[in-house]
């Protein structure tokens, strides 16, 4: 998939004799890219490796998963650090309960994520932190389901799937100001 | 006016006109230190040892002297659940300068530093582009490159001075997660142009190889404009806590979005909402909202010298100095107090100061041997003064730790002792 052409012989195809031109006061010769080396891959050819997940959904991969088929593989491996209903511990923070309107506030999946892909996208990348990307994503869309199904936002048998996932709507969705365009 | 012999004092408890940085020679520390004796009899001079017998030769990579001190960064233990997660710090006030080290520069990692083979390695733009394209580190050493010299600071920077008791530490502990460094790269924008940006596009989102490929988002505006792929740091290859073979570097904003192990750039119509701009590096309101997207760096200074944990072992001159930044433009203007903020005297600040980096000010004072309150308020090139701390913390929530740029206040005891206060 990652076959390399012979730098040299891109460059010439991307204009080395146009720079030379333009060395002598041609500037406008200028191709845009003086240089154009990136090889031409396809989205099919990333299908396996592109992991992001959006609000929209779009990207998010085959498959399902229920919260009541959840609770084993949490109990096997994300409860030693989130606590067996998600209460969190030392070092690992709490994914339910909390709310940000307490003192202190407890931020937590359910109290304070925007976006139910947001779980998803982060579980199938970066957990568990021992074995990040080890979880199938039959085991990720079971995951998200158990935990929000303990914050209370789906119910246990809620199928978790690449049209439900998007629909569903998170307790603090409306809590964020975009401030990218200040 | 002497003023060579008389020192203008421009504000109270002893702050010295800027003209007399360089101008104060022994006869005007003299005059105004003024019942504090010079410095003891120099005594004989013997041709020391070293001067005698040949030293050491070159060396393949240079090392700092063993008698320089302990100048490392102030790095925290590992992570007992999220292994290689974590953070070192800049020894701030242990630098004199505006350029931080590549061995000394901030660290903070989500899972570790992974190490990469550059040969194995893919950067990738896909997503809302004409063509999806693959690039090599071969490739991108092949490109035009440009060089500039940018601050980086963690969004959480300083954030221990938000809680509510102010913590006995020192300037690296609480403002440390900040450096400075000359990066080289490609412009984003020519491998975006390569690839073909499409009219839906607005965002791209980035995510890097680590483990846990850690992902941003960024308005295509603004990686359209001086956002780079970094290849070099101060000159050499980019170190590996760094992101090496490369980072995206986004000159002002929050050092999360310059991610590294740069892998992938998704061409999107909107953000991703990555764990780490939504669960993190959001601003909780006093009213329980919260600001998402907080980018750019405000406007701040931080005095690294005389600095927290510090000792003034003498009465008379001392030099203020620090460093200021801001995400917005250039530092501008500095000013200091040494009375806790009732009057202040300009600084000085070094020509030549660019645009979204590291400025070094300075400013003499006259320590009297009574107590003092040392601040520093800086103010960029698009007007924007640093805040009090009082100030910034009414405007959030108190449980909020991120993009804390508040004024720094030392207190100076009679004793000499510097401490880390809030006033």
């Amino acid at each position: 998939m990652f076959m390399r052409k012979p730098v040299f012989m891109r460059a010439l195809a991307a204009g080395v004799f146009t720079l030379s031109v333009a060395s002598i006061g041609l500037a406008a010769d200028l191709p845009a890219n003086p240089v154009a080396l990136g090889s031409p891959i396809t989205e099919a050819q990333l299908a396996d490796w592109d992991l992001i997940v959006a609000p929209d959904g779009d990207n998010l991969p085959d498959g399902s998963g229920t919260a009541a088929q959840g609770q084993m593989i949490y109990h096997q491996k994300c409860a030693a650090c989130h606590g067996t209903a998600g209460e969190g511990a030392s070092g690992s923070p709490a994914l339910v309960g909390g709310s940000v309107s307490t003192t202190p506030p407890l931020l937590t999946v359910g109290s304070y994520w925007p976006h139910a892909s947001t779980l998803f996208d982060y579980v199938r990348r970066a957990m568990p932190p021992t074995a990040p990307k080890s979880l199938s994503n039959t085991e990720v869309y079971q995951l998200t389901a158990y935990v929000l199904h303990l914050h209370g936002v789906v119910a246990e048998d809620f199928v978790l799937d690449k049209n439900t996932l998007p629909a569903v709507q998170m307790p603090n969705r409306d809590g964020f100001i975009d401030v990218s365009a200040n | 006016m002497d003023t060579k012999n008389n020192p203008q004092h421009v504000a109270g408890n002893g702050l010295i006109h800027r003209r007399h940085l360089l101008g104060l020679g022994l006869a005007g520390i003299g005059s105004i230190a003024a019942g504090s004796a010079l410095g003891a009899d120099a005594g004989m001079l013997n041709i020391p040892s070293w001067s005698k017998i040949p030293g050491n030769g070159p060396s393949e990579y240079g090392t700092p002297s063993p008698f320089a001190g302990d100048v490392k960064r102030l790095a925290g233990g590992p992570s007992a659940t999220a292994p290689g997660s974590g953070v070192s710090r800049t020894p701030l006030h242990l630098l004199r300068g505006t350029i931080t080290p590549n061995s000394l520069h901030f660290e903070r990692h989500h899972s570790g530093v992974p190490a990469i083979d550059p040969a194995q390695h893919r950067f990738v733009i896909h997503g809302l582009v004409r063509q999806a394209l693959s690039f090599t580190y071969e490739d991108l050493l092949a490109y035009p490159m440009v060089s500039q010299i940018y601050f980086l600071e963690c969004s959480g920077n300083s954030g221990a001075n938000t809680v509510a008791t102010a913590g006995d530490t020192n300037a690296a502990a609480i403002h440390g997660l900040l450096s400075c460094a000359e990066w080289t790269g490609v412009r984003l924008s020519t491998l975006l142009a390569e690839a073909g940006v499409t009219d839906a596009a607005a965002w791209i989102t980035a995510t890097g190889a680590d483990a846990a490929s850690m992902g941003r988002s960024i308005p295509l505006p603004k990686a359209l404009d001086d956002v780079m792929i970094a290849l070099y740091q101060n000159g050499e290859p980019i170190r590996p806590e760094q992101g090496y073979p490369m980072r995206l570097f986004v000159p002002g904003w929050e050092g999360n979005v310059s991610v590294k192990w740069l892998t992938q750039i998704k061409v999107a119509d909107a953000p991703a909402h990555f764990r780490d701009e939504t669960s993190k590096y959001t601003d909780l309101l006093p009213d329980g909202k919260s600001l998402q997207f907080t980018y750019p760096m405000g406007v701040k200074s931080v005095i690294t010298s005389p600095s927290g944990q510090m000792k003034l072992l003498r009465q008379g001159i001392h030099e203020i100095t620090g460093v200021a930044w801001s995400g917005h433009g250039a530092i501008r203007r500095v000013e200091i107090s040494a009375d806790g903020g009732r009057t202040w005297a300009d600084a000085h600040i070094e020509a030549g100061q660019q645009h979204l980096a590291l400025a070094r000010f300075r400013l003499p004072w006259q320590w009297s041997g009574a107590p003092a309150i040392l601040q520093s308020r800086a103010t960029d090139s698009s007007n924007n003064v640093q805040p009090s701390r009082e100030i910034w913390m009414a405007a959030y929530n108190p449980a909020n730790r991120y993009h804390y740029n508040a004024i720094q206040s030392w207190s100076v005891s009679a004793q000499g002792d510097v401490t880390n206060v809030y006033a």
